[in-house]
């Protein structure tokens, strides 16, 4: 076994990815056998995993039953809620959201692919792409997911043909293209026999591209938030000198650049950046960062500074697209509480224009009660502005909770403006 | 409103490591925490876990100091060196300490000593009576969802009802980087910034950052005694008993707990270099390898969470 050096483990990337698929394209196999064959389950998660396989009556091991956590999932056969897993390679570190297929799949991918830089989603090579194939990839799209990959399992059961392959991932690239995905790539793999998963495949030698782990790998990650202009929600004001401190979400700061403070609007200077305790000149998205501004006073969580050049859009009425993620329904008239990144406002849920059929990707006008996992364009009346990105230029502003007020329960993520445009 | 992307100039200072990007991640929520809810308290057992999380929230709020207390749940089966290092650590930083102790506990009468000796799932009756006398309503700690199959599907901030329970069915979904610590009355929330960190990420950043540790995460001599397939050592506890050999080998620790259920590892590893270098080698996990209370069944953490446990 190799061991990296220490440098290279320390200065490597951080990988987030979220899979997708239904319970029979064997998705827990191909994530187990990412886990095994990059050494990351361990002699003793192995013993338990071939007991309990052992006691269920499975001649081998059930590499399900790694990331089946709950004595429920256990019981039922079945994954309940999005598992994390984590593992490295060489080059690249990994935090895999395992969202499940079959259960509130919206919800869970929702959930997983929010955070994720990229997403996989499995097919059956014998039944190409499918209707939960549609939705799983609209998900995808509709969160911006950068990246999309199409894993085509069980190439062996259907003899590793090159055509079928190349069938389903014509499909596939149509469908991606449709619905404005920037970069998606098909791999044909078999998870049970290892083909293409980690090693390339000597039954497939039509195909030159990398192995799945390889692509896992090498997938660009410069998704560019520098390039976005400045958003720095205020978190916390720090004791001791009393700058406002937060996670820049995109965009770069430097001493002594033009900013405003949102939603007032007040222009102010950045004096001095500290990084956790360091003075630096220079921050970019992704650190978590103390500024200094010119102006004395009232800068306090809720606000939101900004770059002074391209500002985001302060407003009491926000258009957004929903993702139902409540047992609870939610109709219109309804109040509720809207987060967006660090600000709390009341708000009314002023009209539910239509739903959205992620497998046809069309829009039917509907203004019935949200039931959980709907897609819908909702129209959201504010008590206090918000200053708000389109979701497709900026994630981090561009996404909002809906919140009960009554009991504090998560009822919606909502994206701010149209779905996919 | 189109804003053009322009291929960025991102100094090769401003390039983020992964260590980065995760104690970015970390700060971010403990600073959500503290921007949030009224009355946190860090966790503070003197073990790894802790003391990288205390370092992440003392840094959160530099140039200030720690705008909550932190607290310790004592079984009173504690390695003399972690009491040691945890006083240490409350001067130097100006923290404010509260402890629970377990022992008060069993004196009166209120928990009864285990046959086994293990006051480890002793802790949630006066953690979750602590929480409810100070009123806490978050309470951070250092669970990793690498550690155990239940962990893993935890969310950051995990409600907990009024009896300190966690219901797995029952959890919000966690969506960007947007978390909801709202509670029911009574109730409060658990908080993991190291939720995801490996325990290699942890033993990184340790050395990354020069975070002082105990010294029995390092290799020294010890008496010890083998038990279930650990090596445990001999104390006010209970053990050895009488058919049990004491013997004498050069151990660490790799997890810190109550000493009636923590393990020794056999190891040579002294420095913090060469533990980063044993644990890449190592083909068990900290728990399987160091913690004889997971071993009680397959779902044996699910059932401590849901109670109450950390």
């Amino acid at each position: 076994m190799t061991t990296l050096s220490l440098d290279t483990a320390r200065d490597s990337e951080l990988l987030r990815l979220a899979t997708a698929g239904s319970v029979d394209d064997g998705k827990s196999t191909l994530v187990g056998r990412l886990l095994y064959d990059s050494k990351s389950v361990l002699a003793d998660q192995l013993e338990a995993v071939e007991s309990a396989s052992r006691a269920r009556g499975y001649g081998q091991a059930d590499l399900a039953l790694l990331t089946d956590g709950l004595r429920a999932e256990r019981e039922q056969g079945i994954t309940i809620d999005v598992a994390y897993r984590y593992f490295a390679t060489g080059n690249r570190r990994f935090i895999l959201a395992d969202t499940p297929g079959h259960v509130q799949y919206t919800r869970n991918m929702v959930t997983g692919a929010s955070t994720a830089h990229l997403a996989v989603i499995l097919v059956d090579a014998r039944h190409g792409v499918v209707t939960q194939t549609r939705r799983h990839t609209a998900v995808a799209a509709l969160l911006r997911t950068p990246h999309v990959v199409l894993a085509v399992n069980k190439m062996d059961l259907v003899d590793f043909a090159e055509e079928r392959f190349a069938e389903i991932d014509d499909e596939f690239r149509r469908l991606a293209g449709s619905l404005g995905i920037p970069d998606v790539r098909s791999i044909p793999l078999s998870a049970l026999r290892g083909d293409n998963v980690v090693d390339a495949s000597t039954e497939m030698p039509w195909y030159t591209g990398p192995t799945f782990l390889q692509h896992l790998e090498r997938v660009d990650l410069d998704e560019d938030l520098t390039a976005l202009p400045a958003r720095l929600p205020v978190q916390y004001v720090l004791p001791g000198n009393g700058a406002p401190a937060g996670q820049l979400v995109a965009g770069q700061l430097r001493v002594g650049q033009q900013v405003l403070v949102m939603p007032t609007g007040r222009p102010a200077v950045v004096t001095a950046i500290h990084r956790l305790g360091t003075p630096t000149e220079h921050a970019r998205a992704g650190m978590s960062i103390s500024v200094q501004l010119d102006v004395e006073g009232d800068v306090g969580r809720g606000d939101m500074i900004v770059a002074a050049d391209r500002i985001p859009t302060t407003t009491r009425q926000v258009s957004a697209t929903l993702c139902h993620v409540a047992e609870r329904r939610l109709a219109e008239g309804a109040r509720v509480l809207v987060q967006h990144q660090t600000r709390v406002v009341g708000g009314t849920v002023a009209s539910i224009v239509d739903r959205l059929d992620l497998a046809t990707v069309e829009h039917t006008p509907n203004s019935d009660p949200l039931a959980v996992n709907d897609i819908a364009s909702v129209v959201l009346d504010l008590d206090e502005p918000i200053a708000a990105d389109p979701y497709r230029l900026i994630r981090g502003t561009g996404s909002l909770l809906l919140i009960d007020p009554r009991d504090g329960a998560t009822l919606s993520a909502g994206l701010v403006g149209p779905a996919f445009r | 409103m189109a804003f053009t992307q322009t291929a960025s100039e991102t100094a090769p200072s401003l390039r983020m490591s992964y260590l980065d990007v995760l104690e970015a991640e970390a700060v971010h929520i403990i600073r959500e925490v503290a921007g949030t809810l009224e009355r946190p308290v860090l966790l503070f057992s003197g073990g790894k876990d802790s003391a990288v999380m205390l370092h992440l929230a003392r840094k959160a709020f530099l140039p200030g100091l720690l705008p909550f207390p932190v607290m310790h749940v004592d079984t009173g089966h504690n390695f003399p060196e972690v009491i040691e290092y945890r006083d240490k650590v409350v001067a130097e930083h100006q923290l404010t300490l509260r402890v629970a102790h377990v022992q008060d506990y069993i004196d009166d009468g209120r928990l009864t000593e285990r046959p086994d000796g293990s006051r480890n799932p002793l802790q949630t009756v006066p953690l979750l009576d602590a929480i409810g006398q100070h009123r806490f309503d978050a309470v951070f700690g250092g669970g990793r969802r690498d550690e155990e199959k239940a962990r893993a599907k935890e969310r950051v901030f995990s409600l907990r009802d009024e009896f300190g329970q966690w219901d797995p069915r029952q959890q919000r979904p966690e969506l960007w980087n947007l978390y909801n610590g709202r509670h029911d009355p009574g109730g409060h929330v658990r908080v993991f910034p190291l939720s995801n960190w490996t325990e290699l990420d942890v033993w990184h950043y340790i050395a990354r950052e020069e975070i002082p540790l105990p010294a029995i995460y390092f290799a020294h001599q010890r008496r010890v005694f083998l038990r279930n397939g650990m090596w445990l050592a001999p104390g006010e506890w209970g053990g050895p008993r009488r058919d049990e050999q004491v013997q004498e080998r050069t151990v660490r620790y790799r997890t810190v707990g109550d000493m009636s259920c923590t393990g020794a590892l056999v190891s040579e590893a002294a420095t913090i270099d060469e533990v980063i270098a044993e644990i890449s080698l190592s083909r068990i996990t900290e728990r399987g390898s160091s913690r004889a209370d997971d071993k009680l069944s397959d779902t044996a953490m699910e059932d401590r969470k849901r109670e109450g446990y950390f």
